[in-house]
């Protein structure tokens, strides 16, 4: 051993104070998930038309990919969580897959009905273009709120763990926009969720390296 | 490293989270033969092994509070230090990108104009007022990596920058002092 290690071990521990310990990634999801619940229902019941929701929600096909967006928002979230400690394999990152192709199967079914019963209308935009500025717009302070709780596990590898919490917040927002959205998907409708996820995603990464990272590491 | 060594660097571990720093010690001193395993398949300079088995040890102290004992505690550590080993050989790769290693630089030259700038740059008034332009990091980093001569671990603990940030402060330092001397500084 060198003197200088011999020294930074003798540095580090002398006046050793305890720490307290993280406690489990799917505990510290599910406070978090749970809070973000919370806020979410009390929005939804103050300003959703909850009738009109109820009677969509009938469509089985709807209601399979509500639950591919809610299961790829919950699952991407634990695997940010998990990807955040260090003994945590990469893949991880492929725990919400199986049901964001789900999510992104029903809503093309959907645009293919669309264009089926419609014909060239159906793949234009549906009632409003506004999903966009609603999924980014709620997905960011999402991130943020995310991003406070992600920085106490210190991630060694930030973009990955970025990446999955930026899925996450994304796919929670599009979940929410679901009560706000009485008509089917159409192509660009599709395109335009789609490409929302993927901003939230990219601004999630691009910000990780110094949102993720504490100044002193 | 044996099985029941290894078991109870989980126990150190555990103990050491609790504040026992006498378990830490032994703990930070038992696992080194094992970080310098791992670093060596990245790195083979020794200095540049030492430096980066200082950082692991480093970052294994500022993440403790992570290790969850119910887990195997090797493969924690193994983690941290593949990953901080890989990280300290992305940074040599940008630097030596950026850099040229010319040990003839420190030689005079036959030119007596370039001997007269190099006179000139030695002188000591120069050079401080050159520093104390820097901003606060970058002449931080100076002073206790070049003027104090510390380690980087030293370094690191004395101003609370991690050794990577150290690093970084010091290229710029080193580029912004070039630019202010004309291109005469050597790292």
């Amino acid at each position: 051993m060198t003197d200088d290690t011999e020294s930074l071990i003798a540095r580090l521990t002398d006046g050793l104070q305890p720490v307290k310990r993280l406690p489990p990634p799917t505990m510290r999801a599910a406070i978090w998930l749970g809070i973000v619940a919370l806020l979410g229902a009390l929005f939804v019941m103050r300003f959703a038309n909850l009738a009109m929701f109820v009677h969509r929600i009938g469509d089985p096909r709807l209601a399979l990919e509500l639950t591919g967006t809610l299961l790829t928002g919950i699952l991407a979230v634990i695997a940010a969580f998990e990807l955040s400690l260090p003994d945590r394999p990469i893949t991880w990152s492929l725990l919400p897959a199986p049901s964001l192709v789900l999510w992104l199967g029903c809503s093309g079914f959907s645009c293919w009905r669309q264009w089926i019963v419609r014909g060239p209308a159906g793949l234009g935009k549906g009632e409003t273009a506004d999903c966009f500025l609603w999924i980014v717009g709620f997905g960011v302070p999402l991130a943020v709120a995310l991003f406070v709780v992600l920085r106490r596990s210190h991630p060694l590898s930030p973009g990955p763990v970025a990446a999955m919490a930026g899925l996450g917040v994304a796919s929670l927002a599009a979940f929410l926009l679901q009560f706000f959205h009485p008509f089917d998907v159409t192509l660009i409708d599709l395109g335009l969720h789609i490409a929302a996820v993927a901003t939230v995603v990219i601004l999630a990464r691009t910000a990780a390296p110094r949102a993720l990272t504490p100044s002193n590491f | 490293m044996t099985a029941s060594s290894a078991e109870g660097w989980g126990g150190l571990m555990a103990a050491a989270q609790a504040g026992d720093g006498g378990a830490y010690a032994r703990l930070l001193r038992e696992i080194l033969p094992y970080v310098r395993a791992i670093v060596r398949r990245h790195h083979a300079a020794p200095d540049r092994v030492e430096d980066v088995v200082q950082d692991v040890l480093l970052t294994l102290h500022r993440i403790r509070h992570t290790y969850d004992p119910a887990r195997p505690f090797t493969a924690w550590l193994g983690a941290i230090t593949h990953r901080r080993s890989v990280d300290a050989l992305r940074r040599k790769v940008r630097t030596d990108a950026s850099e040229t290693f010319s040990p003839v630089a420190y030689e005079t030259y036959a030119d007596p104009s370039a001997n007269r700038d190099i006179a000139a740059h030695e002188d000591s008034a120069v050079l401080a007022e050159a520093i104390s332009a820097l901003p606060p990091g970058q002449r931080q980093a100076v002073e206790l990596l070049r003027l104090k001569e510390m380690s980087l671990a030293e370094a690191s603990a004395a101003s609370g920058q991690s050794v990577g940030a150290l690093k970084v402060s010091l290229h710029r330092a080193i580029r912004a002092l070039q630019r202010t001397l004309g291109g005469k500084v050597d790292s």
